[in-house]
C-alpha cells in the first residue's frame, strides 16, 4: 500500500507548476514580439532585396552621328531619329550583314529615339556631329546582364537565341556594356519598358494630391475642433459633429471613393485621375484625424490658462488665437503627421477615381491626368514583366522614405514649437 | 480666369487690411476696438462681395449661355431631335467654341460656336469690370464706416464664428453625402436586382448581366459568396493578429524591461504606419509564396493567391492596432487590482489571466471590433486575389474575394454610371459602410466603457 507523498511534496509541485505557466506566458509573449517584428523586418528585407535590380540599370554606349541630312538645323524637331538609332546599332557590329542591324537594334530599349530627341533638342550645337551616348539596354539584355538568363537552358524556353547572347557578349568585351546607377527612375515618367520607366510623374502627382490634401483638411480640421472644444459647450450639435467625426474616422478608405467618384466626379465633373480630386479625397478622408488630434490638443491646454485670459478681459477669440492655440501647436503638428502618413500610402479609394491610369508625361497642373506613389507601385507590381516588379519595390523604398522624410520635418517642428513654451 | 481672379481679390483684400489698419491707428485708446480689427473687418467687406460675385457669375454663366444659344438657333432645328440631340448639339457648338475643328457640321451650328466663343470673351470682360466695380464700391462705402465707434472686433468675431460653423459642417456634409450617393445608387441597383437575391444569392458573376442579350438581375448579382470570402480573409486575420497582438500586449505591459519596452512599442507604432501597398507588395512577393512552397512540401495544393496568404498578411497589418489598444487597457486597469492579486500570493501569470484581462475585457473587446472592421474593410492586401470567381468556399487554401476587391474590380473599367456593374459597386459599398458602422459603433461604446471605469 503507497501513501500519499507529504503535503509540502505536493505543494512544491503544484508551485513549480504554476511557475511554470508564468515562465511559458513571458516566453510565448517575447516570442510574440519577436515574431511580429521579425516578420515585418523580413517582409522589408524582402523589399529591399526586390529593389536591388532597379537601381542600377545596364546601358550599352552607342556612337550615334548626327546626320545633318536627316536632322536639319533649322527644324530639329522633325528629324528622323529613328533611322539615326538604327545606324547608331548598325554601327556596333560592322562587320555584320545588313540583315542583322534589327537584331542589333533590339539590344536599345525601344525608348532610344525618344531619348536621343530629347537629348539633340537640348542641345542642337550636336547635329553634323558624333554623339556617344549610354543608352539603357532592353529588359531582356538587362536580364542577361545581370546573368539571370540561363544560357543552357534550350533556345526556345528563352527569349533570347544564341545568336543574341554572341552579339551582346561581344559588346560586353568591346567595352561598350556598363552597369550605372539608375537616375531615370526618380526623373523619368512611365513608360510601357521598364528600363526607361520612373517615378518623376507619381512624385509629382504624390506631391500636388499631398500638398492640396493639406490645404483643404488642416484649417477645415482646426476649425472644426475649435468650434468643438472652445465655443459649443456641449450642445446637441457638437455631440453629433464629434460622434459623426469618431464614425468617419473609421469608414474604410475605399469608400471615401466611392464618394470622391459619385460627387466629385460625376455630380461636379471634374476630371477623373487627376491630383485634384485624389487631394481633395484625401482630404474628407483625413480630415477625422485632424479633428480628433487637435481637439484632443486643446483639450490638453489647462483651463488656468483660459481663465487668465478672460480675467485680463480678453474676447473667447483672442484667448483661443493668442494663447490656447499656441500652446496646442505641438499637438496640432502630431495631428498633421498623421495625416501626411495616411495621405501619402493610401492607395485604395485612388483606385476608383481613376489614379491608376497608365500616364507617361509628368503632370504640370492639378487637373491634370496622373499617377500617386502608392497607385504606381500597385500599377507596376501587377505587370508580368520582371523589371517592372524590381521598379515597384524600389518606389515602396522611395515612399518609405518620402514618409520618414516629411514626418521627420514634422518631428523637427514639433520640438520647435514645444521649446517656445 | 475665376482662378486668377479669385487671387486678385485676395490681393486686393490684402491691401485693404492694411489701409483699414492705418486708418484705424491715429484714433489712439478712444477706438473701440484695435487697429488690427479694423483692418480686418476692412479685409472681409471687400472680399467677401468680390468672391460671392465670382463665383456666382461662374456658375450662371454657362446655363445662361446655353440657353441663349438655344434660343437663337432657328425654330424647328433644334425641337425635331429632342433633349438628346439638344445636348448633342451644344456639345459640338461648344467643341467650336473652344477651337476644336470638327467636319460635316451645319452652317447653323458653326455660326452658333462663333457667337458662343464671342459671348465667352464678353463675359469675360463683363465679369472682369463687374468685379473691378465691386472691390471698388464696397472699399469706399466700408471706409466711411471705419471710426472710432465702430465695433470692429464684434464684427470680426462674428465673421470668424460662421466661418467656424461652415468648417464643423464639412464633416457632417461628407457623411450625408457618403449616405445619400450610396443609397441613391443601391436603390436604383435595387431596382434591377431585388435586395434578397443580392444579399442571400450565391451566384456572383457581374461580367455576364453586361451582355445585351440577358437581363441584369437573372442571379449574377447574388453576393452572398463574396461576402463569406470577406468573412474567411477577416477571420484568418483575426486568427493571427488577436492571439498575438494580446501577447505582446501582455508581454509589454507586464513582463518586458522597461528597456524592451522603450524600443519594441516605438517599433510597432512605425509598424502601423507602414502604407498598405507595402504590405501587398510583400504579400505578393515573399508571403504567398512561401506559403505555396510550404504547402507542396506538405502535399497540398495551395493556390498562389490563397486566402490563407491574404488573410495573415492582414492580420499582421492590423496586428498593431490590436496590440496598442490592449496594451491602452491593460495599463487602464488600477493599480491597486494588480498589487492586491500580487499580495495573496498569485504569480504573474495568475495576476494576467484571472484578475487584469477580466478588468480590460471590454476596452480590449473594443480594440477587436476596430480591427476587424479595418481587416473587413482592407482593401489593398487583399487586391492580390481581385479578378477571381466568387464561390462559397471556406478552404483558406483556395482563392477568394472580398467585398472591396469587387468593389475595386468593378469600378476598374470605365462603365457608364447607371450600368448594373457600377450600382452593385455601391450596393456593395453601403453594405460595406453599414457593417463597419455597427462594429465601429459598437467598439467605441465599449471602449469608452472601460475608460470611464477606470476614470471613477
Amino acid at each position: 500500500m503507497t501513501s500519499l507523498p507529504p503535503p509540502d511534496v505536493r505543494r512544491d509541485a503544484r508551485r513549480r507548476r504554476r511557475r511554470a505557466v508564468d515562465v511559458w506566458l513571458r516566453r510565448l509573449g517575447a516570442g510574440a514580439v519577436v515574431f511580429a517584428l521579425g516578420l515585418a523586418g523580413l517582409m522589408l528585407t524582402a523589399i529591399i532585396v526586390a529593389s536591388l535590380p532597379a537601381l542600377t540599370q545596364t546601358t550599352v554606349r552607342v556612337d550615334f552621328e548626327i546626320d545633318p541630312t536627316l536632322v536639319s538645323a533649322t527644324d530639329p524637331a522633325a528629324g528622323d531619329f529613328r533611322a539615326i538609332v538604327a545606324r547608331g546599332a548598325a554601327a556596333l557590329f560592322p562587320d555584320a550583314p545588313p540583315a542583322e542591324a534589327s537584331a542589333a537594334q533590339r539590344i536599345l530599349t525601344p525608348a532610344a529615339t525618344r531619348i536621343l530627341r530629347q537629348e539633340v533638342l537640348r542641345n542642337p550645337d550636336l547635329i553634323g556631329r558624333r554623339l556617344a551616348l549610354a543608352v539603357p539596354a532592353a529588359g531582356p539584355y538587362d536580364q542577361l546582364a545581370r546573368d539571370h538568363v540561363d544560357r543552357q537552358a534550350p533556345e526556345t524556353r528563352r527569349q533570347l537565341d544564341d545568336a543574341d547572347i554572341a552579339r551582346f557578349d561581344r559588346l560586353t568585351a568591346d567595352g561598350r556594356v556598363a552597369r550605372s546607377l539608375n537616375f531615370g527612375l526618380l526623373f523619368n515618367g512611365d513608360s510601357r519598358f521598364p528600363e526607361v520607366a520612373g517615378l518623376a510623374g507619381a512624385i509629382t502627382g504624390s506631391a500636388m494630391a499631398l500638398a492640396i490634401c493639406l490645404a483643404i483638411c488642416l484649417p477645415i480640421g482646426i476649425a472644426t475642433a475649435i468650434l468643438m472644444v472652445e465655443f459649443a459647450p456641449r450642445n446637441r450639435l457638437t455631440v453629433v459633429i464629434e460622434a459623426n467625426v469618431n464614425n468617419l474616422a473609421a469608414v474604410p478608405p475605399i469608400l471615401y471613393g466611392l464618394l470622391g467618384l459619385a460627387v466629385f466626379i460625376t455630380c461636379f465633373g471634374l476630371p477623373r485621375s487627376s491630383p485634384l480630386v485624389a487631394g481633395m479625397v484625401l482630404a474628407l478622408m483625413t480630415l477625422p484625424t485632424v479633428v480628433i488630434a487637435t481637439s484632443l490638443a486643446l483639450r490638453r491646454v489647462p483651463m488656468a490658462i483660459r481663465e487668465a485670459g478672460f480675467a485680463v478681459g480678453a474676447s473667447r477669440y483672442q484667448v483661443v488665437l493668442h494663447h490656447v492655440l499656441p500652446l496646442a501647436l505641438p499637438g496640432i503638428l502630431t495631428g498633421a503627421i498623421a495625416a501626411i502618413s495616411q495621405a501619402l500610402g493610401e492607395a485604395a479609394p485612388l483606385l476608383l477615381i481613376g489614379m491608376n491610369a497608365f500616364v507617361t508625361s509628368v503632370p504640370h497642373g492639378v487637373t491634370e491626368a496622373a499617377t500617386t506613389l502608392p497607385t504606381q507601385i500597385l500599377l507596376w507590381s501587377e505587370s508580368p514583366q520582371p523589371g517592372f516588379v524590381a521598379r515597384a519595390a524600389a518606389a515602396i523604398l522611395v515612399l518609405l522614405a518620402s514618409l520618414v522624410a516629411l514626418n521627420g520635418i514634422a518631428v523637427l517642428l514639433r520640438h520647435r514649437a514645444e521649446r517656445r513654451r | 480666369m475665376p482662378g486668377s481672379l479669385i487671387l486678385s481679390t485676395l490681393l486686393f483684400a490684402a491691401a485693404a487690411f492694411f489701409l483699414g489698419r492705418a486708418a484705424a491707428r491715429p484714433f489712439g485708446t478712444g477706438a473701440r476696438s484695435r487697429p488690427v480689427y479694423h483692418g480686418a473687418l476692412l479685409a472681409l467687406w471687400v472680399a467677401l462681395p468680390g468672391l460671392a460675385v465670382t463665383v456666382a457669375w461662374a456658375l450662371a454663366q454657362p446655363a445662361l449661355l446655353d440657353r441663349l444659344l438655344l434660343a437663337g438657333l432657328p425654330a424647328g432645328s433644334v425641337d425635331a431631335i429632342g433633349t438628346g440631340g439638344r445636348a448633342l448639339v451644344l456639345a459640338q457648338i461648344h467643341a467650336l467654341a473652344e477651337g476644336r475643328a470638327l467636319p460635316h457640321l451645319d452652317a447653323v451650328i458653326v455660326e452658333a460656336g462663333a457667337r458662343l466663343s464671342r459671348w465667352r470673351e464678353i463675359g469675360r470682360l463683363a465679369l472682369f469690370a463687374t468685379v473691378a466695380a465691386t472691390l471698388l464700391v464696397s472699399f469706399l462705402v466700408a471706409r466711411t464706416r471705419i471710426t472710432p465707434r465702430l465695433h470692429a472686433r464684434a464684427a470680426v468675431e462674428r465673421a470668424l464664428t460662421v466661418g467656424l460653423v461652415v468648417c464643423a459642417s464639412v464633416a457632417l456634409l461628407t457623411t450625408v453625402a457618403l449616405l445619400v450617393a450610396l443609397l441613391r445608387e443601391t436603390v436604383e441597383f435595387f431596382r434591377l436586382v431585388p435586395p434578397a437575391e443580392f444579399l442571400f444569392g450565391t451566384n456572383w458573376d457581374p461580367q455576364v448581366a453586361f451582355r445585351s442579350d440577358q437581363i441584369a438581375g437573372t442571379g449574377a448579382f447574388g453576393a452572398a459568396s463574396v461576402f463569406a470570402g470577406t468573412l474567411l480573409v477577416a477571420a484568418i486575420a483575426m486568427a493571427v493578429a488577436v492571439p498575438l497582438g494580446l501577447l505582446i500586449a501582455i508581454h509589454l505591459v507586464e513582463y518586458a524591461r522597461p528597456g524592451t519596452r522603450a524600443w519594441a512599442k516605438p517599433a510597432l507604432e512605425i509598424l502601423a504606419g507602414v502604407p498598405t501597398v507595402a504590405y501587398f507588395f510583400a504579400a505578393l512577393l515573399a508571403v504567398a509564396p512561401a506559403i505555396q512552397h510550404a504547402g507542396r512540401a506538405l502535399g497540398l495544393v495551395v493556390s498562389p493567391n490563397s486566402a490563407l496568404a491574404v488573410g495573415l498578411v492582414t492580420g499582421i497589418m492590423i496586428l498593431p492596432l490590436v496590440s496598442s489598444l490592449a496594451d491602452d487597457a491593460l495599463r487602464a486597469v488600477p493599480q491597486d487590482l494588480r498589487q492586491a492579486s500580487l499580495a495573496v500570493g498569485a504569480t504573474r501569470a495568475e495576476t494576467v489571466l484571472h484578475v487584469l484581462l477580466p478588468a480590460a475585457m471590454p476596452g480590449i473587446l473594443g480594440g477587436v471590433l476596430l480591427a476587424l472592421s479595418r481587416a473587413v474593410g482592407e482593401t489593398m492586401i487583399v487586391l492580390m486575389a481581385a479578378g477571381l470567381v466568387a464561390t462559397i468556399s471556406l478552404d483558406p487554401l483556395g482563392t477568394t474575394t472580398t467585398v472591396t476587391v469587387q468593389i475595386a474590380t468593378l469600378l476598374a473599367v470605365d462603365a457608364p454610371f447607371d450600368d448594373p456593374r457600377t450600382l452593385a459597386a455601391y450596393a456593395l459599398g453601403l453594405t460595406l459602410f453599414v457593417v463597419t458602422f455597427g462594429l465601429n459603433l459598437l467598439a467605441l461604446r465599449l471602449v469608452r466603457r472601460a475608460s470611464r471605469t477606470d476614470a471613477s
